[in-house]
């Protein structure tokens, strides 16, 4: 079968050597976690805990009445220490509830039925459960996925796509899952298609996973509505866009939503998150995260609770190398740069990695010569170069008419510059002026 | 607990190993199968018509620059590549003094006073070559080595309708400028670039396609045109220069067409012989607009 790919995009190194072989393992539970109280996209959140209350395994201690937001719940048993301020791994202060780990053991208590199929349940349930477990999309957007889940009357769904590219250079924890969990991914894929009423799901998987491609094949085999799509190994495979393009031939429209084409795409850890709340009644607590790069001693694969401190989880990969020069949550292309490891990872904190000195460049920009690399490598089709002098010259309407708007800052413009130019950071400019042009207007 | 010495930037966190300098370069190992059959073919003379070429260019890029108080950027490659192309595009006879002169108004007029490098128009190496041919006109169609005077394949054609051997037009054993001889060696180090990602192919394409499908049809020898005059090292090096040609894939079949036509009408119906130069500093004008009239369709994106 050939393998199926969309157009343009870069082959960066992939360097998933280093972790992709380690199993997931249970990380120690913290001594305290810090959970920032904002980790979705969409309305903020009311406590619903005060400090020195004491709280259990799973319990809400966040929600909202807004449709979209997604609860958040206590990824330990212990005692509200504090409520303070902190910086989450996106650079934003948010409310946080830190709490201190009891060192009794821990029981699970947050009011989530266990359902052992999904005979009994219908849509309405299924799209219940994910909202009140408090799950997003896990592969960094942290969009809640209840809201992906509404359809509205005039749309129809035809299939659900899990996200198994994991396109990211680096990170192994999708191929971890879908090589150890594949039986919870295929249930979550089915609620999902239950409750969007679809008629297939289909997991596309980049080729250099062969070992997850056949994992979840095996796991899919009783199932004739799910189907397993081999994919290019190409960056970014995993932009739902291009997953779309690449196993459908469909293009979502400009300012649109894969649900304009038929079609919900999730993260193959979500589903196994989602499967975890149907079965178990367990909230998005936990997450498995890989911690790897040349600046770390044992690169690892890890399940850990929400609200662990980035230092917590470094130490049990050994810790940072002497020669370690930046710490990336995320992957290397769209991942955070980090200024300290005295922060939380988050629910959708998918990757630690550390770049040693030598591979930390301080890529001094030199004028653009016009090779055009980025505009042949970039997947929707923009002119990167020429946006980057509308950007910097705030031409709003030139910004717009070169649709700046539909860049989905994979980076890869920035990655193939000769020049080194920060082209997607001008891009991300150009956007913010466009943005900032349509709220004046309204 | 703040860390000073971890090293925080916007994404991505990884690049591609390519470089200006390291394209430019590149370039000039490209081009020195030219340099090579041009010193068969021409003995010494060769080496230090491009020498002076290259020293012409470093040597004033680094002056304008001093002069200027700005960032040195002698050691990218783009000047030396400049001044290899422009000794190139010279007759063999012609005096050392000219070509230094042709190399500092390339890099000066061709490049500097629009702000270096990636803000030039025009390939700089023509650029200098329009300023000899103007300045120069005899000296620039002198083509006799050792006293023996060699009219080129395209003159001969233009006043006498003779048509030269098409293997020797190939190899190179004929009279013309350096590195105009021989398709054979410029084809060589046009490979090498296209293994590196570092040329693009349509202009080339649709450049030399155009000029044989155009002389095919107005009764000529189109297999004589595509290796005769200029063509060669025009279409793969200097119509190929990023700078100055289009950043879009259809922009760059136009460049690549236009070229090729006006090279076609410059040689069938123009006062000189050859038509290469002309067509690539005309398509070099209409860059521009042609980038803005060929902007890709952007993915969800209805016109």
């Amino acid at each position: 079968m050939k393998a199926l790919t969309f157009k343009q995009g870069i082959h960066p190194n992939y360097n998933k050597d280093l972790s992709k072989d380690k199993p997931l393992k249970n990380a120690l539970r913290p001594e305290e976690v810090i959970i920032p109280i904002q980790q979705h996209i969409g309305a903020p959140l009311n406590l619903l805990v005060k400090k020195g209350d004491q709280v259990e395994l799973g319990q809400k201690i966040a929600d909202s009445e807004s449709f979209v937001c997604a609860p958040i719940h206590a990824s330990v048993s212990g005692k509200v220490k504090d409520i303070r301020k902190v910086t989450d791994p996106g650079g934003n202060i948010v409310r946080a509830v830190v709490i201190e780990s009891s060192s009794e053991e821990e029981k699970m208590n947050s009011g989530l039925e266990k359902h052992e199929n999904l005979d009994n349940l219908d849509a309405s349930e299924i799209k219940n459960i994910v909202r009140e477990a408090g799950i997003v999309g896990m592969g960094g957007a942290m969009f809640p996925t209840h809201v992906k889940m509404a359809v509205p009357e005039d749309k129809n769904v035809e299939y659900v796509i899990l996200n198994g590219a994991e396109c990211e250079p680096y990170l192994t924890v999708d191929h971890r899952i879908m090589v150890e969990r594949p039986k919870s991914i295929i249930f979550g894929l089915n609620a999902l298609i239950k409750a969007v009423d679809a008629q297939k799901g289909i997991i596309g998987i980049e080729e250099n996973k062969m070992e997850a491609i056949e994992s979840m094949q095996d796991a899919s085999a009783d199932y004739d509505n799910i189907e397993i799509a081999a994919l290019e190994t190409k960056y970014p495979q995993g932009g739902e866009k291009m997953l779309i393009e690449a196993i459908l031939g469909r293009e979502v429209p400009v300012g649109g939503l894969p649900l304009d084409v038929g079609v919900v795409v999730n993260n193959t850890s979500t589903a196994a998150a989602v499967a975890d709340a149907v079965r178990e009644g367990k909230p998005l607590i936990e997450r498995s995260i890989t911690i790897t790069g040349r600046g770390i001693e044992s690169p690892t694969n890890l399940i850990y609770r929400i609200g662990t401190k980035l230092s917590d989880l470094v130490e049990q990969a050994g810790g940072l190398k002497e020669n370690a020069a930046k710490v990336i949550t995320g992957g290397p292309m769209m991942g955070q740069a980090q200024k300290s490891l005295d922060i939380p990872a988050v629910k959708g904190t998918s990757g630690i990695l550390v770049l040693s000195a030598d591979e930390v460049d301080d890529f001094d920009p030199s004028p653009c010569i016009n090779c055009a690399k980025c505009v042949d490598a970039c997947p929707m089709f923009l002119m990167p170069t020429t946006l980057v002098n509308y950007a910097k010259n705030e031409m709003v309407e030139e910004l717009e008419d070169y649709q700046v708007l539909n860049c989905i800052e994979c980076g890869s413009c920035s990655y193939v510059c000769p020049s080194k130019i920060p082209l997607v950071h001008y891009l991300r400019l150009g956007k913010a002026q466009v943005m900032a042009k349509k709220r004046e207007e309204n | 607990m703040n860390n000073p010495e971890l090293v925080v930037t916007t994404s991505p966190h990884v690049r591609a190993e390519d470089t200006v300098s390291k394209i430019m370069w590149s370039v000039v190992i490209a081009l020195l199968p030219a340099v090579f059959a041009a010193v068969y073919f021409f003995k010494a003379r060769a080496i230090s018509i491009v020498l002076a070429g290259v020293v012409g260019a470093v040597i004033s890029e680094y002056v304008f620059q001093k002069v200027r108080d700005k960032k040195i950027t002698i050691y990218d490659g783009s000047a030396v590549v400049t001044g290899m192309l422009l000794a190139l595009t010279l007759p063999p006879s012609i005096p050392l003094w000219t070509v230094f002169i042709g190399a500092v108004v390339a890099i000066v007029l061709g490049k500097q006073v629009f702000g270096g490098i990636g803000h030039n128009p025009f390939n700089p190496a023509l650029v200098g070559r329009a300023f000899l041919v103007a300045a120069y006109p005899v000296l620039m169609t002198d083509w006799s080595v050792d006293g023996v005077s060699g009219p080129t394949p395209l003159a001969l054609m233009k006043s006498e309708g003779a048509a030269t051997d098409t293997w020797r037009l190939f190899v190179g054993q004929i009279g013309g400028s350096l590195g105009e001889t021989s398709a054979l060696a410029l084809l060589l180090g046009f490979a090498f670039l296209l293994y590196k990602g570092y040329v693009n192919w349509r202009i080339p394409l649709g450049m030399i396609s155009t000029v044989f499908v155009l002389t095919y049809i107005f009764g000529e020898n189109p297999t004589f045109h595509i290796f005769a005059g200029g063509l060669m090292i025009g279409a793969l090096y200097m119509a190929t220069d990023m700078v100055s040609s289009p950043t879009t894939k259809n922009g760059r079949w136009i460049f690549g067409i236009g070229a090729g036509a006006i090279v076609v009408i410059i040689r069938l119906w123009g006062g000189y012989p050859e038509g290469v130069l002309f067509s690539i500093l005309l398509m070099n004008a209409a860059v521009p607009l042609i980038n803005r009239y060929t902007k890709p369709r952007s993915l969800g994106e209805v016109k």
